[in-house]
């Protein structure tokens, strides 16, 4: 949906400093584009449940790190999540792959449209879903909007189609 | 299990306390925060109380990131190291040069009862710190000897891995919250600036 490239500048022009991920097939393609355009630094992280915490004490010290995961890493993260969001308040901003949205060739009833939105709405993450390309300026909208509200918050991006 | 050869976790934490340095960040979770909690106190502690099960050293790698010309110290539980290895490999990775995780093996979850954690007395910590890509890896179970190296451990460059063989105590509550983590949030960004 988005380029790898697209994703650098707009991280950038952002001042996001950090992005905290584990990669899966669509976000993960954004990799190469983050670590060689611009400012923002890549922290490869092993489980998505740390990247929480690894983007929680870059706030604290001063950084404006952005958590980028899949969807099934969401459900990995619960308590790390809850602890950096709602313990301490951090605003901290995410991207999460919504897998098979768009497509469940690979996957037929993955259960990842289950649960995804509930499990976010459950954490009271504010979220915006990406289904299209044209949707590209939400995501500064939505980051800029929580960044000013000083809560957390979310995109999440439709995957399942090249 | 046996306690022998194993010092005391609170004189093992009052070293720390004695030997960081005025500009280091210390987290400290569980049984460490504890202890570390009856000292007196700095504006870059971080009591993680509340936490999120086994996540000081991902914090700590956070902070460390943001703060390069701080020292970040983590003293972390055993258990709480085993719920997040990976966490280990991550930091090696990121390249910090400026964390110190300390790991307080008494071999039980302390604050739960003392129940034993999985591979009391047969998990090699500082063999897996080393196959994590930690250059710099110490033991102690003797306090002295702890006593006698901590601060020039705390100065080496790292990421460094330290093990400290310390005695479970039972009977003692865990750790309680030292305050609203929002406003401990709050001065700790005010402190960092």
């Amino acid at each position: 949906m988005f380029s790898g490239e697209q994703i650098a500048e707009l991280l950038d022009e952002l001042g996001v400093t950090h992005v905290v991920t584990v990669p899966d097939s669509t976000v993960g393609q954004w990799q190469t584009a983050i670590e060689t355009h611009g400012r923002t630094r890549l922290v490869r992280v092993c489980r998505e449940g740390e990247a929480w915490q690894v983007a929680a004490g870059l706030h604290l010290g001063g950084a404006h790190p952005l958590v980028m995961i899949q969807c099934t890493g969401l459900f990995e993260s619960g308590d790390a999540l809850r602890n950096t969001v709602h313990d301490w308040r951090l605003p901290i901003f995410s991207m999460i792959g919504y897998r098979s949205y768009l497509n469940q060739d690979t996957l037929p009833g993955d259960t990842c449209l289950v649960f995804t939105e509930p499990m976010l709405d459950a954490w009271k993450i504010d979220y915006r879903l990406l289904t299209s390309a044209a949707q590209f300026g939400e995501i500064a909208e939505h980051y800029r909007a929580c960044q000013s509200a000083g809560k957390a918050g979310a995109i999440l991006v439709a995957e399942g189609k090249a | 299990m046996s306690t022998d050869a194993r010092m005391s976790a609170k004189e093992a934490i009052v070293a720390v306390h004695q030997a960081r340095g005025e500009r280091d960040v210390v987290i400290t979770t569980m049984t460490p925060a504890r202890d570390w909690m009856t000292l007196s106190q700095n504006p870059l502690d971080v009591v993680l109380v509340p936490s999120a099960m086994g996540h000081a050293t991902s914090m700590g790698l956070g902070l460390a990131l943001a703060q390069p010309d701080r020292e970040v110290i983590v003293c972390n539980g055993d258990g709480s190291m085993l719920m997040n290895l990976g966490s280990l490999v991550s930091i090696t990775g990121a390249g910090v040069t400026n964390l110190t995780v300390l790991v307080f093996d008494n071999g039980v979850y302390e604050v739960t009862g003392a129940q034993p954690i999985p591979g009391a007395n047969a998990v090699d910590f500082a063999a897996i710190a080393r196959g994590a890509g930690f250059q710099s890896v110490f033991e102690f179970s003797d306090l002295d000897a702890w006593r006698g190296s901590v601060e020039r451990i705390l100065q080496t460059r790292g990421p460094t891995f330290v093990l400290l063989k310390v005695a479970a105590v039972t009977g003692v509550p865990g750790p309680r919250s030292p305050g609203p983590a929002v406003e401990r949030a709050r001065r700790l960004i005010e402190a960092l600036r």
